[in-house]
């Protein structure tokens, strides 16, 4: 079970004739998932450099008492 | 039992919570998804068997099902996001119906994609108007129209309502996916997977099917995480913790 089905990796490329839709159907599946997964990421990132430099600004204008504009109430609602 | 569900519906239900459940669970959900995600499909590409009658095409199917069941998964989890929305209102129920959009829509196309791939070898047709994959193509456009309705309303709470709206009417779609192969005469196959009952595939490629299966869905969930943490501090910018959290990150 543990032997590679292919005999070769030319073989393992052409995928018995079907390579063409093999690899592409994989290749697009990369792409999609790839790029998801960095525009994720990077969202992220933007969103919390937006929320530190606001916070910078903030802290500029006025004596740092964070957390007493806080309306992070803890219920779900 | 009952009690510990309420105990996990209101403390994740809770954005503070929520980020610090991410922050545990998201360093080791994206490793262990991707090393799964890689052992099912050097599995199923190099080692499985080859199918009697589809030739080397079938091995598709190693990301095909995967992106299949991922999406319409996805989507039954944002009919529940959207009903628990609609019905109480809950902040996070609205953060991880927009959470779940992108990353599910992205798995239909993968469907639609490698299903006309694997359908030109197999069926001699890369597309045919059947019911199964006319349902399918219907789930990209309620996951695209979801993600349309989420950024056309400016207040993020209206747009959230209009949004699970859509998503739980849309769940009738699913079913419609998941039985048109049984129900109705369609070129595509009958579910070679099954929960209940023998599945009609071999040990030799079903395990690494399962197992992509499993990576290929972690990833979704940690994809979601990352995307639920990002709307949560956008929407809760202006809150003590959020604050606190991002200067002491600076700091």
């Amino acid at each position: 079970m543990f032997d590679p089905y292919f005999d070769s990796v030319a073989a393992f490329i052409a995928m018995g004739e079907h390579g063409f839709f093999v690899w592409s159907a994989y290749g697009l599946s990369a792409l999609l998932i790839v790029t998801n997964m960095l525009v994720a990421v990077r969202r992220q990132g933007r969103v919390r450099a937006e929320i530190a430099r606001q916070a910078r600004r903030d802290g500029a204008r006025t004596s740092p008492k964070a957390g007493t504009s806080s309306n992070s109430v803890e219920s779900n609602q | 039992m009952w009690k510990t569900i309420k105990r996990w519906y209101h403390q994740l239900g809770s954005p503070r919570y929520f980020y610090r459940f991410c922050e545990a669970v998201l360093p080791w959900l994206v490793p262990v998804s991707l090393a799964l995600l890689a052992v099912g499909l050097i599995w199923g590409l190099v080692y499985a068997p080859v199918e009697r009658y589809q030739g080397d095409s079938y091995r598709i199917i190693y990301i095909h099902v995967p992106a299949s069941s991922g999406a319409l998964m996805g989507y039954i989890a944002m009919g529940v996001a959207g009903l628990v929305a609609l019905v109480w209102r809950m902040k996070m129920a609205e953060v991880m119906l927009k959470a779940l959009a992108p990353f599910g829509a992205a798995l239909a196309a993968v469907s639609l994609l490698t299903g006309a791939l694997w359908g030109k070898p197999t069926w001699g047709t890369y597309w045919q108007w059947d019911a199964r994959m006319t349902s399918m193509l219907i789930l990209l456009f309620l996951y695209l129209g979801i993600m349309a309705l989420q950024n056309a309303i400016r207040d993020p709470r209206q747009a959230a309502r209009a949004a699970a709206l859509l998503a739980v009417v849309g769940v009738i779609n699913v079913v419609i996916v998941k039985y048109s192969v049984e129900w109705l005469n369609t070129l595509h196959q009958g579910a070679t997977l099954k929960v209940v009952g023998e599945s009609s595939i071999d040990a030799s490629m079903k395990w690494p099917l399962l197992i992509s299966m499993a990576g290929l869905w972690l990833l979704y969930a940690a994809n979601v995480l990352i995307r639920a943490r990002t709307e949560v501090l956008s929407r809760e910018r202006r809150s003590g913790w959020v604050r606190r959290l991002v200067r002491d990150e600076e700091a």
